[in-house]
Formats: C-alpha cells, structure tokens, sequence
C-alpha cells in the first residue's frame, strides 16, 4: 500500500504540539522568531525607495504607499520563518537518515511508476485524459494545452544540456528561433510546407547547435553560460537588423498552419489538430529522451556532469559528448521553433528574448535536473498556473526567477529527483536483468 | 614475477621535464616500466609523483621529453606527449585519483559501465532504435562490469550511489572502474590513502589479483609495509628528481633515499 | 579629426562607466570565482534610487548640488545594501553546492530584481533629471566633449584612485587580497571571510551605483531593463581585461568602450550591441585568460 507519507490531520496537530513541549524546540523558534524580525526590518529598510516612493517626473508628484512597507514586512517576515523552518527539517531528516542509514527514498510518481500494478492504469489513464481533453474542454483550453506541451518539448531538450550533460546553456532561445525562423522564410521563399520543414528546423537547429558548440565546449561552466548568453543574443539581434534577410522587427506573417493530407480545416479544427500532433511529439520526446538517458551516451553525460576530468580519464572524449548533447538539446527547441511558428502563424525576433532561455531553465529547474518527469511537472505548473491563475500571471517573471533561487537553495534536486536504472543480478552474472524506470 | 621480455618495456619515460611557470617540477625524468610488473613510486611530499601521474595520462603537457607506451600484445608504440587523456586511455593506460573521483550521483555498477566507454560503439541512432547489436553491447557491458564488481568485492551495492559507499570501498571502486577501461598499464595515485589495515591488506591481496590477470601496475603510495611487500621494482623522486630506483632491498638500503626522508624508517 | 577626437572621448567616457560596473564583476569573481549575473541589476537598482531621491528632492525644491550629493549616496548605500543582501540569500547558502547551482541562482537572482522593479515601479523609460550643469567654460570644446563627458571622467578617475589606495593600503583591503588569492589559507591566518566577501559586494555595488548615477543622467532616462545590457558589457570588459585583475577590468573596459565608439561611429550603429556580444564571444574562445589576467592551473 502507499501511504502519503504518513501525514493524517491528528499527527498534524500532535507533532504540532510536539514541537512546543520541548525546550530545545521552544528555544529555535523564539531564535528564528527575533530573526525574522530583524530580517524583515532589514527588508522594509531595503524596498523603502523601491516601493514606497513613486514618482511622477513628468506632472512632478511623488505618491508615498506607506502601505507596502507592511506588505514587505509581513512578507519577509513568513518567508523567512518559513525558510529557517525547512532547513532545520531537512538538517534532522539527513541526521536521522545517516543514523538509520536508509537510503533516500524515491518520490511518490517515481514509486508508483515502478510498481507495475499501477504504471500501466496510471499511463492509461493520463493518456485517456489527455486524448478527450479537447473534447471536454473549450478549444480555448485545448490552445493553452498545446503550448504547455510544446514548452514540454523545450524543457526536456534543454534537460539534456542542462540536467544530464551539467553544461548551462543560457542562448537555448536561439535555437528555437532558428527553428522557427528557417519554416517562415523556406516557405516564405521556397513554399515549402510545414512537414518538410519540421525536420529542416530541427537539422538546422542541430547544426547550429554544433557549429557554436566546437568552438565554445572547452569554456569552463560559467563562461559557457555567458557564451551562450551573448550568442543567444546575438541571433535576435541580427534577426532583428538583418531586414532584407528576417524582414527585421516587424517579422514574418501567414505563415501556414500545418497541413493534414490537404483536409481543409476551420481554425477550431486547427486548433485541435495541433493539439494532438504536440500530444504526438511529447509521447516522441520522452520515448526518445528517456532511452538516451539510459545509454552509452546518457551516461557519458552524467559522469561529464559529475566530473569533467575523471569522465575523461576514464577514456571518454569530452568535446564529443558535449558536441551532441548541445545537438540534440538543440534539435528539439528547432522542432519546437517550427511549430510555435506554424501555430502562432507569425514570427518576429520580439518571441526569442533571454526571458524566454530562462523560462525553459526554470521549468528545468523546478521539475529536476536529469529528471523526465519532473520536467513534464516542471512544465505543467510554470505554464499552466499563470494562464489559469490571471491574477497571478503580472507576477510570473518575478515567480520564475524566486523559483530558481529558491530551488537552488532549497532542493537542488528539484520537484522530482532524477532515478537511475537499476540492475539486479539473480546469482550469476549471465543472469543479469535490466529492470526499467521513468 | 620477471618475466622473459624484461628489457622491453610497455611504458618509456625519458628526460620528462615540466615547468610551471618558474617551478620545475619535474626535471629530466627517465624510468620505464615492465610488461605485468609492479612498479612503486615513492618520495616526499610534494616530490612530484602526482605531477608525473598527470603528466603520463595527459591531463597535463610535459614541457619537454618524452614518454613511449608500448602495447604488449601487438607491440604498437605510442609517443603520449601530446595526447588528450581520452585517447590515453583508449591505448590502455588507466588511473586512478589521490582525492577520489568518483561520479557520485550515479550507481556503483554505472561508474564502472562508465570504464567500458571506450571499448563500446553504439551512438545516438543506437540508444535510440535499441537494436539488436546495442542491446547485445549494453548487456556485454553490464556484464563485464558485475564480473570486476565480483572481483572487487561490491558486488552486493551495484546499485547504491557511489557516494554512499564507505572510503575504502570507494578507493576500490576508483580501481574497479579503470580495470573497466581494459589497460595493460594501470596507475594509482595512493590506493591506500585512508585506509583502516583490514582494508589495506584486502587491496594488497586485490592488487596481486590485477597484476596476477596480465595488468602492469604503477603506484603511488606512503604506506612503505605495502611498497615494500608489493612492489617489484621502486623508483625514488624528490625535488621532481629520480634519485634511486631498484628492488625493495636495493632501496631499502640506499643511503639517498634514507637522506631524501631525513632518517626516516623505512624498514 | 575632431570627429575622430570625438568618437574617442566618447569611447572613454563609455569605458569608464563600464569599468565602474565591471570592477564589481572582477572584484567578486576574483574572491569568490563566481559571475555575479546580479551584478548588472545592482547597477540598474542604482540608478533607479537616484532617479528616485533626485526627482523628490527637486520637486521639492532643493538646490542642484544638494541633490547630486543625497542621490549619489542614497544610491550607493541601497545598491550596496541589496548587493549585500543578494549574496546572503542567492550565494552564500550555496558556497559548498556544485558549479552550476550558484550561477543557477545568480541568473535567478537577475530576473527576480529586474521584475521586481518593473512591478514596483513601471516598464516606462523614465526621464532622468539632468544632474550635471552645461558648464559655461566648457562652451568652446562643447562640440567634442559635453560637461557630464569630463563629468564622468572625472569621477571614475578618481574613484579608481580612491579604490586603488584602499586595496593597497587599508585592512580590509589586504584581507581582500589575501582572500583572492587563497581562500582556505586566509581563513586559517583568522581572516574573517564571510565579512571580506560581504565588503567586496558592498564595494562593488557602490561602484556600480556611481555608474548608475553618471550614465543616467548622461543618457538622460532609465528603465527596469537597463542592467541586463549594462551587466553583460561590463562582464565582457572585465574578461577581456583578465577577470579577477582590476587593472585588467579597467583596461578591458576602455578597451571595449573606445571599440563600441568607433564601430558605431564609422560602421554602423545598428549592431551596436552585436559588436560587445561578438567580442565577448571571441575572446573568451581564443584567450580566456584576458589582456591581463594569468592563465589557470587544473588541480587534480
């Protein structure tokens, strides 16, 4: 049976009451409590100009919001409480497992993903929701879906970069620009159709990908995250200037939406046509993702990731292995480039800024570095919440960059922590079966 | 352990120098080492040993002299100079690290797959489509790499996290994960760094198996018992200088080196 | 020649605000061998608090010298104070993690201070208030050096000279280098590092205020965004000058701001940013070390 991590209410309550009964106890939190106070005094001092004071040069008149200095405090005040609470838990959870030394346990979709009384209902059941999920819901619904999946798509390519191979690719942008932009100029020049170009975007971003790769693989870590940064960069901007080649800041318009064997289609139809071919493309990604991540090669870019030094000693040519993980993180935002510009049937260079680069890398981020599933979540969640939360979306940038701190700071590890294959030997060594999981 | 091809060495050095800036911290270096022979390197700290490890496997570029592997089976000779560490090992020079380096985050039986790197082929298109030819390798791989598990007694933590394994079963992993990469030479920088006595005596019997199944050892190493009892031949450094070399006796009585460790008790 | 006498001194005073930005990059990368991504928002937090402090107290009616000396400390003292706050939160938690969480928290740290910004303040340009007078003996040379030019070189000369005596001489300056140059060491002779890397980012932060201030007022407006350009060419500065060297960011920065004057000037200013991208990109592949800094050492 799974048990949700025996968490009922009553044990709530009694650990509740637990944690006031002792002193040791009594005495962190009054220490955390005068802590949060000076942190949060700290704050309002911070912010005063900030968000107290706003300025009108034009009519000059200043508006004082005496009202926010609360906000503030009270704010940081919680947050900090709350963050001294989560590292004094996760101090006793290590100490208590080095003393019973239990290994970690896996997360709760990992657990029932391995157990095969659940894995198959539960991929049943996801893939029935996903298939009537257009039927059940608006069109409307269906479209933030589709973009949902595609930035699906994006995260687990940049997982490759980023999570499996440990290299911080900052530009991952402009591949998915590459990718857009080669559809909406081959059929802008050449006619050509959506499922020529689909491949096209993806070789191309690919190439890209290695073309920028030799030269920049041997930077160390943080140099090839500003590397990658400029080039990312770079590319809008030329895309931007370069008007007789990208026709510059006003973009590219009409471009076709995909075809489906010459079937007219109204644009609901299109819609939800392009629902499913995301749906398709997802299933395709993790299929693919999933068995490099368990190959040769996947675990050539752990160990790259774990040690650059030892990973060659042990006879592994590193620029190789960085050379197709850059190529096929960047294949997938090519894809990916395609068909945002068939969807959206308009592209300009205004869609490829570095915020969109670190929208990616938070999904990543947050879902877990390595992890497949933990990037679907990822995605669901940094995508979905602010379109279904309005109120919120305002603060989304704000939200993402707080996730990358926190998740660094917090739990590295993310969401949903990567697994590793495991073996098991039944006796001898011929013996060996191979036992799968995500 | 002599054997017959004893002046044909597998491993060459001669005249290696390097410079760091104004140090020199290797200076005209000449020594070579025997086909399935145990070769110990031994001086002070800071005599250069572990600069000599990063010299020979390319991790850093000599800045002079020369340095010739020579393949026991097909006689092929490679001048390692300017080789990257990869292709190092790929010729059949393993090692192991004085700070372990283990991929932590990854299971004790990946990190020894990770040693078959080298040995296997398959590509992206492979691991993709997991056709017949990947599937038999992958299983090869699995295979080879429980069989040195076996051998190098982990065979009951394959798929622990090499980073909760206990420091000595971690050294041996270091050494089990570079048998991986089949070398006839293989080189570890102080295999006993740390180490309790049971342990140790359990990676000096580990050490004669290696060398028993056909591998050629060089070793570093402060521990003078297991130099002693293990080596066949030692060659003695200090100041980036080769001062002596010869059999445990030899240098057991070899007034530079009893100099070289101030009076030191080497018995 | 006195379009050419222009474009240099325009290209100085660039680089000389960039070296204001890029000597914090340096002098953190040199301590603490991280890129602080959040550098270049420290930069734009700077110029926001004076634009801020500056228009109140004119609306308010004080006298221009007044102003220019409450806003320039008023933006000195918040930079330096979110500086100081960002390292506890993003960096400090995370000096034992592996290399990429940091930079991961770095470049998290940057988009949350420029979103905070935004939704504090707005996404406006704003017009900045001209802080530094036409002097009137300036009128003959006016059409190849404007006064906020000799302003700012002014300045920048001297706040290199102030920071120069300061590392040379003072205590914190010394710890400061001893801890550049061996962490575990420093810490073992009972320097204080915690409190050295929190000075470094507070100095660093100051400096980049000041150049918020110059460059502000010299451009005329400011906006949320301003840091992110900012931050990268003031990086590209410091690494073509050899980062961790502070002569070398000062010379990376000329460098790079006499190379944007003249490509703008005799090229074409549309690629204007493409020219510090490129560069950057070009140096760090054919010789990451810099004009001035030395090459590094693998340990294994």
């Amino acid at each position: 049976m799974i048990t949700v991590k025996g968490v009922t209410p009553i044990d709530g309550i009694s650990a509740f009451r637990r944690l006031f009964s002792c002193k040791k106890n009594k005495k962190i939190i009054c220490k955390a409590l005068k802590r949060s106070l000076l942190v949060s005094l700290w704050f309002v001092f911070l912010t005063f100009p900030i968000m107290v004071i706003k300025v009108n040069p034009v009519e000059r008149t200043v508006s004082w919001r005496w009202g926010n200095i609360f906000y503030v405090a009270i704010g940081s005040f919680v947050i900090s409480l709350l963050a001294k609470a989560w590292l004094v838990r996760k101090e006793r959870l290590a100490a208590r497992q080095q003393a019973a030394a239990c290994p970690a346990r896996d997360s709760i979709i990992h657990d029932l993903l391995q157990r095969p009384g659940y894995r198959y209902p539960l991929i049943i059941l996801f893939s029935g929701v996903a298939l009537v999920f257009p039927h059940l819901f608006s069109t409307y619904q269906a479209n933030i879906m589709t973009t949902a999946l595609m930035y699906i798509v994006l995260g687990l390519g940049l997982n490759i970069v980023v999570g499996v191979a440990g290299l911080l690719d900052l530009g991952y942008v402009a591949f998915y620009a590459i990718g857009a932009y080669s559809y909406a100029l081959l059929n802008l020049h050449f006619h050509l159709g959506f499922w020529a170009a689909l491949p096209i975007g993806g070789l191309l971003a690919a190439l890209f990908g290695v073309l920028l790769g030799f030269p920049v693989l041997r930077l160390r870590g943080d140099y090839l995250a500003i590397v990658t940064l400029g080039f990312g960069e770079i590319i809008r901007l030329i895309l931007e200037n370069w008007n007789a080649f990208s026709k510059g800041p006003s973009g590219i318009s009409n471009i076709p939406r995909p075809g489906f064997f010459g079937v007219e289609m109204s644009l609901d139809q299109a819609m939800i046509y392009m629902y499913y071919l995301m749906i398709g493309l997802v299933i395709l990604t993790i299929f693919v993702v999933n068995r490099l991540q368990h190959s040769r090669l996947g675990r050539a870019w752990l160990a790259l990731r774990e040690d650059e030094i030892a990973c060659q000693a042990m006879g592994i040519d590193k620029t190789r292995i960085k050379l197709t993980a850059f190529a096929l993180g960047a294949f997938w935002a090519g894809l990916i480039g395609v068909i945002f510009a068939a969807k959206t049937t308009f592209v300009n260079p205004a869609s490829f800024t570095f915020m969109e680069s670190a929208i990616i890398l938070a999904i990543v981020v947050l879902g877990g570095m390595g992890s497949i599933v933990g990037v679907i979540l990822g995605a669901l969640i940094l995508i979905l919440l602010p379109e279904y939360l309005r109120a919120l979306s305002e603060y989304r940038m704000l939200a993402f960059g707080a996730i990358l701190v926190a998740m660094m700071i917090f739990k590295p590890e993310g969401l949903i922590a990567g697994v590793r294959r495991t073996y098991c030997f039944q006796g001898r060594k011929n013996a060996a079966a191979l036992q799968d999981d995500e | 352990m002599m054997n017959k091809r004893m002046n044909k060495p597998i491993l060459d050095v001669s005249g290696l120098t390097m410079d760091f800036g104004g140090i020199r911290a290797l200076d005209h270096l000449d020594f070579d080492v025997q086909d399935k022979e145990i070769v110990a390197l031994i001086g002070p700290n800071g005599a250069g040993k572990t600069t000599l490890f990063n010299c020979l496997t390319g991790i850093y570029r000599p800045s002079s002299g020369d340095i010739q592997l020579v393949c026991p089976e097909t006689g092929e000779q490679t001048r390692l100079n300017d080789l990257k560490p990869n292709k190092i090992t790929e010729k059949g020079m393993a090692r192991t690290f004085q700070n372990i380096r283990l991929f932590s985050r990854m299971t004790v039986l990946e990190n020894v797959m990770i040693g078959r790197h080298c040995r296997t082929r398959s590509l992206i298109l492979g691991a993709i489509l997991r056709d017949r030819r990947t599937r038999e390798e992958e299983q090869e791989t699995v295979n080879k790499s429980y069989e040195i598990l076996e051998k190098i007694g982990l065979a009951g933590q394959v798929n622990e996290f090499a980073g909760n394994l206990s420091y000595g079963a971690q050294r041996r992993l270091e050494i089990g994960r570079a048998l991986a990469t089949e070398p006839f030479l293989l080189l570890l920088d102080e295999p006993a760094a740390g180490m309790n006595p049971q342990e140790t005596a359990v990676l000096v019997a580990l050490i004669r198996q290696i060398r028993d199944e056909g591998h050629a050892i060089l070793l570093i190493e402060h521990d003078m018992k297991l130099v002693m009892t293990l080596s066949d031949r030692i060659v003695v450094m200090d100041y980036g200088e080769k001062i002596a070399q010869g059999t445990p006796a030899q240098i057991r009585t070899n007034r530079e080196v009893i100099k070289a460790y101030l009076g030191e008790d080497v018995g | 020649m006195d379009y050419f006498i222009e474009l240099f001194l325009s290209g100085l005073t660039r680089g000389s605000i960039y070296a204001l930005i890029a000597l914090g990059y340096t002098m953190v990368y040199g301590i603490i061998g991280l890129i602080n991504f959040a550098h270049g928002e420290i930069y734009m937090i700077g110029a926001f608090t004076s634009f801020i402090v500056a228009t109140v107290l004119s609306i308010y009616g004080f006298p221009l010298a007044a102003i220019v000396v409450v806003a320039g400390v008023a933006a000195a003292i918040w930079s330096s104070a979110y500086g100081y706050t960002v390292e506890k939160i993003a960096y400090k938690p995370l000096r034992h993690a592996p290399r990429l969480a940091p930079l991961i928290s770095a470049i998290g740290m940057s988009i949350l201070l420029q979103n905070y910004v935004l939704l504090a303040q707005t996404s406006d340009f704003l017009p900045f208030p001209a802080l530094i007078p036409e002097f009137a003996f300036m009128e003959p040379v006016a059409h190849i050096i404007g006064s906020s030019d000799l302003v700012i070189l002014l300045t920048t000369t001297v706040v290199m000279l102030a920071l120069t005596l300061l590392i040379k001489f003072t205590r914190i300056g010394k710890a400061m280098r001893a801890t550049a140059q061996d962490r575990t060491m420093a810490l073992l002779v009972g320097i204080n590092v915690d409190r050295v890397i929190s000075a470094t980012f507070i100095l660093g932060s100051a400096l980049a205020a000041i150049g918020g201030l110059l460059i502000a007022s010299h451009i005329g407006q400011i906006n949320f965004a301003i840091g992110f350009i900012a931050g990268i060419k003031a990086f590209t500065a410091a690494v073509l000058g050899g980062i961790g060297s502070i002569p070398g960011a000062v010379l990376g920065s000329l460098v790079l701001g006499l190379t944007e004057s003249f490509a703008t000037g005799y090229v074409s200013s549309d690629y204007e940013d493409v020219f510090a991208f490129s560069l950057l990109v070009l140096i760090l592949i054919f010789k990451p070390s810099g004009l001035l800094g030395k090459a590094e050492a693998k340990k294994v």
